[in-house]
């Protein structure tokens, strides 16, 4: 017959002090990256061509592998491939764009935060 | 029997403890992401066990008023990745009982471990699968409170965000659904005793029963990030909307199709390193309950507080 050790009240004691004690300890956690908000914003429908396309994240990401694109309606590459991690601020990622014709755009974000861990996403915005 | 701890035990504890510990603050840094599925992310939910596997501790307080007693439960819920798509979770629950008598028995509920392998991750359609087994060790808790037999419970999980939905119902995006189905097998069909004022033996049956489970979502994160940024600032822009329908139906000849469980509308914020719930703990029936009852949810993305030790897989 299998037998299990006895777990008693001291043993979760202190496999629950232990736990709560590793919860607390200090560490340079960073986390995965979200974005906090956008230029131009998501979803939105704008008057003119913007300059650039810009995403704030809620954390720094690594220049090296964090990119942003932009496409037309029909998936074509529309920026100008530029894209990189602001130098004045390690949170903001942005690419330039040439004057764009009224239409809808995509715009594909690909992030890692400075723990290694990824985050992706899309969202489009409309030029009247 | 009664149980002593022993000095060799506890030092055992100790020494295993420690060693493992050990090893795995020494591990490198891991690049896989817990409850994601491409740009969706998947909360923890309160009643309804993820479709994923990740390094995540929880704290989880039930209360609500049962069909012969006022419940109060301190679940404790740890999972560790042991691989990158494989991991143990182990969980315990403090429960308070308040019978209609006024009778009272506090103590700790079985201790349970169990597997996790997580075999899909779809990113396009945000699709995750699971399947594992959960162990509910008999005589490892109060006996006043614990079932003294073990429970085995194979199990098969699911998550799908509705991400890929075209872009005339974009707002339906955010939608995402979790779920779990499986069995509950007790080890022993059935607990015999003696009744007092009869003398004779009377044998209380413990059913087979079918959990089936889900959460529907809404992700208010996703719709801001994803979907239309509609100027929603902190608290709500982290914010996703879920309601639980955990429910359990008997498959035994006594009880046989008979449902509990209950319909949990809550809020669910989730940080970067933590997850705060509330919810509501409304009955479907009179088995279930006889009042609404609540659910306070607190969580730590151990793999986000700590991606280069023990938030990472032991194995890559």
């Amino acid at each position: 017959m299998k037998r299990f050790l006895p777990v008693t009240d001291h043993h979760r004691g202190v496999v629950l002090c232990l736990l709560a004690a590793l919860c607390m300890t200090p560490a340079p956690a960073l986390g995965h990256a979200f974005p906090e908000h956008s230029d131009p914003r998501v979803g939105a429908t704008i008057a003119a061509s913007p300059e650039r396309v810009r995403i704030w994240f809620d954390s720094d990401i690594e220049p090296l592998f964090s990119s942003l694109m932009v496409h037309d309606a029909s998936g074509r590459m529309v920026d100008k491939g530029d894209s990189r991690v602001n130098p004045s601020n390690a949170a903001l990622l942005e690419v330039s764009v040439p004057k764009l014709a009224p239409g809808a755009y995509r715009v594909i974000w690909s992030v890692v935060a400075r723990d290694g861990h990824r985050t992706n996403g899309d969202y489009t915005f409309v030029i009247k | 029997m009664k149980r002593r701890p022993g000095s060799s035990a506890t030092a055992l504890t100790w020494c295993a403890l420690g060693l493992v510990f050990m090893i795995i603050l020494l591990l490198p840094v891991s690049s896989w992401a817990h409850g994601f599925a491409g740009k969706r992310f998947f909360p923890t939910t309160f009643q309804v066990d993820d479709p994923f596997i990740s390094d995540e501790f929880s704290v989880l307080i039930d209360r609500i008023k049962g069909p012969d007693a006022k419940t109060t439960e301190i679940d404790i819920d740890y999972s560790k990745r042991i691989l990158p798509n494989f991991g143990l979770e182990f969980h315990e629950a403090y429960v308070h009982l308040k019978n209609d008598d006024g009778s009272t028995a506090n103590g700790w509920d079985n201790l349970g471990i169990g597997a996790k392998w997580q075999f899909l991750t779809n990113a396009e359609h945000e699709t995750i699968l699971s399947i594992g087994t959960d162990f509910d060790i008999g005589g490892t808790g109060a006996h006043q409170i614990a079932d003294s037999f073990t429970t085995i419970s194979p199990a098969f999980f699911f998550g799908k965000g509705l991400g890929d939905l075209p872009e005339s119902v974009k707002y339906l995006r955010p939608f995402a659904v979790t779920g779990v189905v499986g069995p509950n097998f007790p080890t022993r069909s059935g607990n015999a005793s003696i009744d007092p004022d009869t003398g004779q033996t009377v044998v209380e049956r413990n059913p087979t029963t079918l959990t089936w489970a889900f959460s529907v979502q809404y992700s208010l994160m996703y719709l801001q990030s994803f979907v239309k940024d509609i100027g929603l600032g902190a608290p709500f822009n982290r914010m996703i909307l879920v309601t639980e329908f955990p429910m359990e139906t008997c498959m035994s000849a006594d009880c046989k199709g008979k449902i509990t469980g209950t319909v949990n509308p809550g809020v669910v914020w989730a940080g970067k390193f933590t997850e705060f719930g509330i919810a509501a703990q409304i009955p479907v029936n009179s088995r279930s309950g006889r009042a609404v009852g609540v659910l306070g949810l607190i969580h730590l993305y151990i793999d986000d507080l700590f991606p280069k030790s023990i938030g990472a897989p032991i194995f890559h």
